[in-house]
């Protein structure tokens, strides 16, 4: 028998033709539903992002039909590959230009840590320069592992509360990184 | 099949002709794997090149590769290396160009082979090698304000200034 | 507008007086790109549609190879290599073996030469697949890349029976495999070899005669002859223009002399061209793996590495019970090996072109300089120069075929 189950709905009140929930638990599932990556690719993991998105894998599955280039189109930025120190100031401008609200998935060991490239030339980690929600280790991590960090994002964007890019904390994790609001 | 049973240029008639035309200039380094290695001096490379490039006997009109080796221990510090290769003859060279450390120039093979382009800019880039001639002779791999030079031997590898990995719990 | 070009990082004389009136738009595409695969960047001025001049710059993941070799042990690089041409990374891992086994003096024996025949052609196909799906997406059609992409993921079943891993495959060992292929590894090739030519006649049913990939690409970035062998192009790239140079016919290397397979060469080296030889050499790389399974089927079973216990592992359950083999095994582990001191250069034909490895050993348990000739650095050079008085998108198809592969263009 088929293994495949219907997702769950979040807790509400149901009746004929209605049903009722906290705004923040539906938008949490259409966020998580739908997220639109940017497929910063640098170097082998971003074969291994190539895979996920054909055919075997198939990370349309997960809502990430739409893959954008451009970062004011996308949810999370999928950093994919070994991030030199000439390309950090890219990266860094990409984020920046990301809307809120946005995700950021470092896939692959030199994107979390520097992987084996621990030289002058590489930076050690992205989050050096960028916050990052979720990293996946591997080196490249199975397409396998990269849907399973995408499944943790997606239970990070369902159970985030809408106002969590208001607080201070968000704001003083930014302000950590040098991104400052004005207003 | 035909290819391999072409005629291929001996390293010894190699030697000849190169010798025949510049004498003490050019030294015979050795064979190394059947590799004939010739080493020139840095004022004459680019007149040693064009000889391989145009003698119609040799013919050497593929540039490989170009590079460049440190030895600190040495005067002349820095050899450029360069790799030939003749299609018709079926062989390889190497020629060897040994420069001086504190101002390290050389010709450049830019105004024989346009590919000489990108592959002496990444000499500079890891050695400071300065090729004389080149057109746009800048960085290529690393960052453009980097001052040292990365490649050679007193450079070291890992930044001194990673905050997260500690040389103590590396065994270093 | 000649403000903002002098404010670039790249402080290059080319666009310096090149627009007296400040009609020409400068354009920078990449390094973050949906087309440039890869991360490469080109500044260049547009005349409208029609690019004026390009100035290109990468480095954008250069991740000090070099450097790092020359503080690993010879084993340990050939992780490294793997990260070179990503697409196709045992060709490199090959590569590289057979350039420690000429400089420690290892004589391979004949199957252990067609299992690594199998597997560099193998990885071959996995490049070009790549190179001719995306040049089909970026023309616009995805449904060529999709088929290819599962046999694709075949190819990489096959590498994960051999040694465990997809992608960064590091494959085989210094003397020969780590382990025999198993049945399954054989099995699956024949299987791959069965039906992946159906896919492949698919792929070129799309779009060898398709008229809109034809104007797309016929007549594209045509390049001469005399062009490539100055800018010291080598591999599909050089081939396309109409010079039949391959490093597996020229200067044979791991028992290529025996096999019988075509070069395929093109005529004007425009995109099309490109693609066509790309495709051919996919044609001739079932022909060489048909070729090498037939002789490894007649060559004794269970050889897969070379007698040399100076240099390859022992198998792990002699080193609890045999003193040679502990005193081997920590030797080698530790990197003591007893290399001599000497200076080499061995060429392999990559995916793209010739991949060259120029090391220098003074005895020690690294090299002293390791220096690794790589095609996509050495071809993409001349993009800049050909992109002159080309539409942009044209540039882009361009970029698309040339098959610069961002590891191995900065290394």
């Amino acid at each position: 028998m088929s293994e495949i189950t219907l997702a769950k709905a979040p807790p509400g009140l149901e009746g004929a033709g209605f049903f009722a929930t906290k705004i923040d638990q539906v938008i949490g599932l259409a966020r998580a539903n739908s997220l639109w990556p940017l497929p910063f690719a640098t170097s082998c993991c971003g074969i291994e992002f190539m895979a996920t998105m054909a055919a075997t894998y198939d990370a349309g599955r997960f809502g990430m039909e739409r893959n954008s280039f451009s970062p004011r189109q996308a949810d999370m930025m999928m950093v994919m590959g070994t991030i030199a120190k000439k390309m950090a100031p890219v990266v860094r401008q990409v984020y920046s230009q990301m809307a809120e609200p946005r995700w950021v998935i470092a896939v692959g060991a030199c994107a979390s840590s520097g992987g084996i490239f621990d030289t002058y030339s590489v930076l050690q980690g992205i989050d050096e320069i960028i916050p990052v929600d979720v990293y996946v280790p591997g080196c490249p991590p199975r397409p396998e592992a990269i849907l399973d960090g995408v499944m943790r994002l997606q239970d990070i964007v369902r159970n985030e509360s809408l106002n969590r890019r208001q607080t201070p904390e968000y704001r003083a994790l930014l302000e950590k990184y040098g991104f400052h609001f004005n207003g | 099949m035909d290819f391999i049973s072409m005629a291929k240029l001996e390293n010894t008639q190699i030697t000849a002709r190169c010798q025949a035309k510049f004498a003490e200039r050019l030294q015979v380094g050795g064979e190394p794997h059947g590799l004939l290695t010739l080493t020139a001096r840095a004022e004459d490379i680019l007149e040693v090149l064009e000889f391989l490039k145009t003698d119609p006997e040799l013919s050497f009109g593929f540039l490989t590769d170009i590079t460049a080796v440190h030895y600190p221990e040495l005067d002349k510090p820095f050899c450029v290396v360069y790799h030939l290769h003749s299609w018709a003859n079926r062989s390889r060279i190497r020629i060897k160009a040994f420069i001086d450390g504190k101002h390290p120039v050389i010709a450049s093979a830019t105004a024989l082979w346009d590919g000489a382009n990108w592959m002496e800019r990444e000499t500079y880039d890891f050695y400071g090698i300065r090729f004389a001639g080149h057109p746009d002779l800048r960085r290529i791999l690393n960052v453009d304000d980097m001052e040292a030079f990365p490649m050679r031997k007193e450079f070291p590898l890992e930044d001194p200034n990673r905050v997260d990995k500690k040389d103590y719990f590396f065994g270093r | 507008m000649s403000d903002s070009i002098s404010k670039m990082p790249n402080n290059s004389p080319v666009f310096v007086d090149n627009d007296p009136q400040d009609e020409l738009i400068t354009l920078n595409i990449g390094p973050t790109h949906p087309a440039t695969h890869g991360v490469f960047q080109n500044v260049v001025q547009m005349d409208g549609e029609r690019i004026v001049s390009g100035v290109s710059t990468i480095g954008y993941i250069h991740r000090a190879f070099e450097k790092i070799a020359e503080h690993r042990a010879y084993y340990q690089i050939t992780t490294l290599t793997d990260r070179l041409n990503y697409c196709s990374s045992p060709i490199n891992n090959m590569g590289y073996h057979m350039t420690v086994e000429k400089l420690l003096g290892i004589e391979i024996p004949k199957r252990v030469q067609y299992m690594r025949v199998v597997v560099m052609e193998l990885a071959r196909i996995a490049d070009h697949i790549i190179c001719n799906g995306i040049l089909g997406v970026d023309t616009g059609t995805f449904a060529g890349f999709i088929p290819m992409m599962i046999k694709r993921e075949f190819i990489y079943e096959i590498f994960e029976e051999i040694c465990g891993a997809r992608l960064t495959t590091n494959i085989g060992r210094i003397g020969g495999f780590e382990r025999d292929f198993n049945e399954i590894a054989f099995a699956k090739t024949q299987q791959f070899l069965e039906e992946f030519p159906a896919i492949l006649e698919e792929f070129q049913t799309l779009l060898d005669r398709n008229r809109i990939f034809i104007e797309r690409t016929s007549g594209v970035a045509a390049v001469t002859p005399e062009a490539a062998l100055s800018y010291s192009w080598t591999g599909p790239n050089l081939r396309s223009t109409g010079v039949d140079y391959d490093v597996r016919a020229v200067d044979p290397y791991s028992s290529y002399e025996e096999f019988d397979f075509e070069v395929a060469v093109g005529t004007r080296g425009d995109v099309y061209d490109r693609y066509m030889v790309r495709n051919n050499e996919m044609w001739e790389s079932l022909k060489i793996i048909r070729q090498a399974m037939d002789k490894i089927a007649k060559e004794p079973k269970g050889i897969f590495h070379a007698d040399v216990p100076d240099f390859y592992l022992p198998p792990k359950e002699q080193t609890y019970n045999n003193m040679e083999a502990l005193i081997y095994h920590f030797k080698i582990v530790m990197g003591e090996l007893d290399a001599p001191k000497d200076e080499l250069y061995h060429a392999v034909e990559g995916a793209n072109g010739e991949l060259g490895f120029y090391l220098i050993s003074d005895g020690g348990r690294s090299p002293y300089r390791l220096h690794f000739r790589r095609p996509s650095f050495v071809n993409y050079q001349m993009f800049a120069p050909m992109c002159a008085g080309m539409l942009l998108s044209d540039a882009i198809i361009n970029l698309s075929s040339l098959n610069v592969i961002a590891g191995e263009l900065d290394a």
